[in-house]
């Protein structure tokens, strides 16, 4: 089975049904550490579906997903530590601040210093002074930046950003921009749905568009996100 | 083991703060409970029915009641940005999840009764005596068992639309048992009859507590997949 | 090509639905003609072969959505939820069969319309139950949700019972309840034994017509609610 990469993400056969509507027809998916997909597609494509079969959060209808030589299952609580997940909900408790929500997240991942690590992981995202606001009077943008760095929090190694750059300003799209690379380059294989083009860009070794459950690209990045953007149009007429 | 009861102190614990902060399920919980109790006061005839007869159903009715209130509102706040997900994330035990749900619960529960118990006496002039480690123990035995079912069917029954009405109608037959028990056992224990006479129930109470605390940590994993 | 399953399924629980009523109706027959009469009842004792029969479906009905509840969790085939949801569905009627016959038998031989008696209470509890497990079934929209959601509640009912009957009967056993005449179980005579038996009979091809007929509409509802989707 395709626990071939010791290291990275490998999904194979990826299915997942809704009564008799397939979200997902049979989707491969091979990242080595240090690989970056960037995944487009149409509303309704599967995307969000495919991020939450890739964290564990839903079980295929066919198919496996292996992190690190191990096989993703909800039976497997140790399975599930590499993920790094953004999905579009935040993800967070809304009457606790960012520091009690960080801190409860390194508790669950038994982290040694949940205090200490949940600042550090709130100042990586410029919300040092932020820590102790509650998450229910932030605005959008901050939300998002407490979510990401909920994300972060525990050093995962495959990470999984559905619209990471959703609601933030510039400088903030570029701090996460610089973190995101930073990962991958220290070896984290990571998972990038999003709508906007240029901005996954130059995060991403790979690219791929998903249609209707399937791929119907996947290839390693080649020329600029302008040069990509007809053929993305064309692909997804169908 | 140790672990399972780490992450589970970790979840019940976020989950006071969380209740603490807000405090509106809580308060109007115990509200309720109290207002309960005071349309019995008026719903009992008082020259056919003495008041003692009535009070250890009047009592864990209340309890019952107060239970399904705060119940409701368990999952609500997993729901609300869809925090449940960052839970099920986490390499912890869905059983772990569940049984810092259940500890929650019962400390919700437990505060409820807490504050409904004095104002039962209040009302029912009810001569507790020497029957409160009794009570006490009899209480924890029937609450653990229901609010165990309860916190269960909580996680189902916010995926649907009528979760307020749900979970009373799927709760309250897994209610019974435990609340003839308990009812049996209070009665017994206020006008001061010996420990042997309730055994039998006790042990039912145990046994019931036993088995579907088991069967629902179980259980959990199969609610909390998707 | 499962479509044509499901019709077929309708097909043969009419049939079988229809031949069941034609039983029960041979029963009602030997209740009336053959059976003698029960000299302290009367009349009256003649609602026993409808109670039994309708309270052994019920149970039967009831604990076949536990059975199939575990199996759906273990083999994850939707066909096994259908079947349950069916038997749920069933196990109603005739409980609720049973609820009305036992207070009109119930009336002039323990002289009061209800009894908390065991048998009785259990099969209440779990009529309503089932209406919660059916209420929950049509709160919830995903299909696999569904499935899981009500197998775990199906096995969960299983597992009431004992508990259900257990306090039942203690609670019973310390307020005695006011009983004019006790409907005599055993020894029956060789003719009510008969009639009874062919009564259970009857009663259990009804249900079991019932519920594939129920069964193959549910499947089809399924997969038109499918087609929809897609």
């Amino acid at each position: 089975m395709p626990s071939a990469e010791p290291t990275g993400l490998s999904a194979r056969g990826l299915e997942r049904v809704f009564g008799r509507r397939r979200a997902l027809a049979g989707v491969d998916l091979a990242l080595q550490a240090g690989e970056a997909v960037a995944v487009f597609g149409p509303n309704g494509a599967g995307k969000t579906t495919l991020l939450r079969v890739l964290a564990g959060l839903m079980r295929p209808t066919a198919g496996e997903v292996w992190m690190h030589g191990r096989r993703v299952s909800p039976s497997d609580p140790e399975s599930r530590r590499p993920i790094g997940f953004l999905s579009h909900h935040a993800m967070l408790y809304g009457d606790l601040t960012a520091r009690e929500n960080l801190m409860f997240a390194a508790r669950l991942y038994g982290l040694a210093d949940p205090g200490g690590t949940a600042v550090a992981a709130l100042a990586q995202l410029d919300l040092a002074d932020r820590v102790d606001d509650t998450v229910r009077t932030m605005s959008r943008g901050l939300v998002q930046r407490v979510a990401l760095a909920r994300a972060l929090l525990h050093g995962p190694s495959v990470l999984l950003l559905d619209e990471p750059f959703t609601g933030l300003d510039t400088a903030s799209a570029d701090r996460l921009s610089d973190l995101l690379r930073a990962r991958r380059e220290a070896g984290s294989a990571m998972v990038l749905v999003t709508h906007h083009l240029a901005e996954a860009w130059d995060l991403v070794t790979r690219v791929a568009v998903l249609f209707r459950g399937r791929w119907v690209l996947e290839e390693t990045r080649a020329g600029t996100a302008d040069a990509f953007r007809p053929k993305y149009r064309e692909l997804i007429r169908g | 083991m140790g672990e399972v009861l780490r992450i589970a102190l970790a979840v019940a614990a976020k989950d006071l703060r969380v209740e603490f902060r807000s405090r509106t399920a809580l308060t109007s919980a115990v509200v309720f409970a109290a207002l309960v109790l005071v349309v019995f006061s008026f719903a009992r005839d008082p020259g056919r029915l003495s008041a003692e007869e009535l009070a250890p159903s009047v009592l864990w009715i209340t309890f019952a009641f107060g239970a399904v209130v705060t119940l409701n509102r368990a999952f609500y706040v997993e729901r609300e940005q869809a925090a449940f997900d960052g839970l099920l994330l986490a390499p912890v035990s869905r059983g772990a999840v569940y049984l810092g749900k259940l500890g929650a619960n019962l400390a919700f529960v437990g505060v409820v009764e807490l504050v409904a118990f004095p104002l039962f006496v209040l009302f029912f002039d009810v001569a507790v005596g020497g029957a409160w480690p009794g009570l006490l123990a009899v209480a924890l035995l029937a609450t653990i068992g229901f609010v165990a079912v309860g916190t269960l069917f909580s996680a189902m029954v916010v995926r649907t639309r009528f979760a307020e009405l749900m979970l009373p109608v799927l709760l309250l037959p897994f209610m019974v048992p435990p609340l003839i028990g308990a009812v049996q056992v209070t009665s017994r224990l206020l006008v001061g009859r010996p420990l042997s006479e309730m055994l039998g129930w006790l042990r039912l109470l145990a046994v019931y507590d036993l088995v579907f605390v088991t069967l629902c940590t179980l259980s959990f994993a199969v609610v909390a997949e998707e | 090509m499962s479509e044509d399953r499901a019709r077929t399924a309708i097909r043969r629980g009419l049939v079988v639905t229809a031949l069941g009523l034609a039983a029960v109706a041979t029963a009602y027959g030997l209740a009336l003609g053959y059976a003698p009469t029960e000299i302290r009842q009367g009349a009256a004792q003649k609602i026993f072969y409808v109670h039994v029969p309708a309270a052994w479906c019920a149970l039967l009905a009831f604990s076949l959505v536990g059975v199939l509840g575990g199996l759906y969790l273990w083999l994850k085939d939707f066909r096994l939820d259908a079947l349950a949801a069916a038997s749920a569905e069933v196990g109603l009627v005739f409980g609720a069969v049973m609820l009305t016959t036992g207070p009109i038998w119930g009336k002039p031989i323990w002289g009061t319309w209800w009894q908390w008696e065991p048998r009785l209470t259990l099969t209440l509890l779990l009529w309503f139950l089932f209406v919660g497990y059916l209420s929950l079934r049509a709160a919830l929209v995903d299909p696999s949700e569904r499935a899981r959601f009500s197998a775990v509640v199906g096995i969960m009912g299983l597992l009431l019972v004992p508990f259900v009957h257990l306090s039942v009967y203690l609670f019973r056993g310390i307020h005695p309840q006011p009983i004019i005449l006790k409907p005599s179980r055993p020894s029956l005579p060789p003719e009510m034994l008969t009639t009874l038996l062919v009564s259970l009979g009857a009663f259990t091809l009804l249900y079991l017509g019932l519920l594939t007929a129920r069964y193959g509409l549910l499947r089809l509802v399924d997969l038109r609610e499918d087609d929809g989707d897609a």
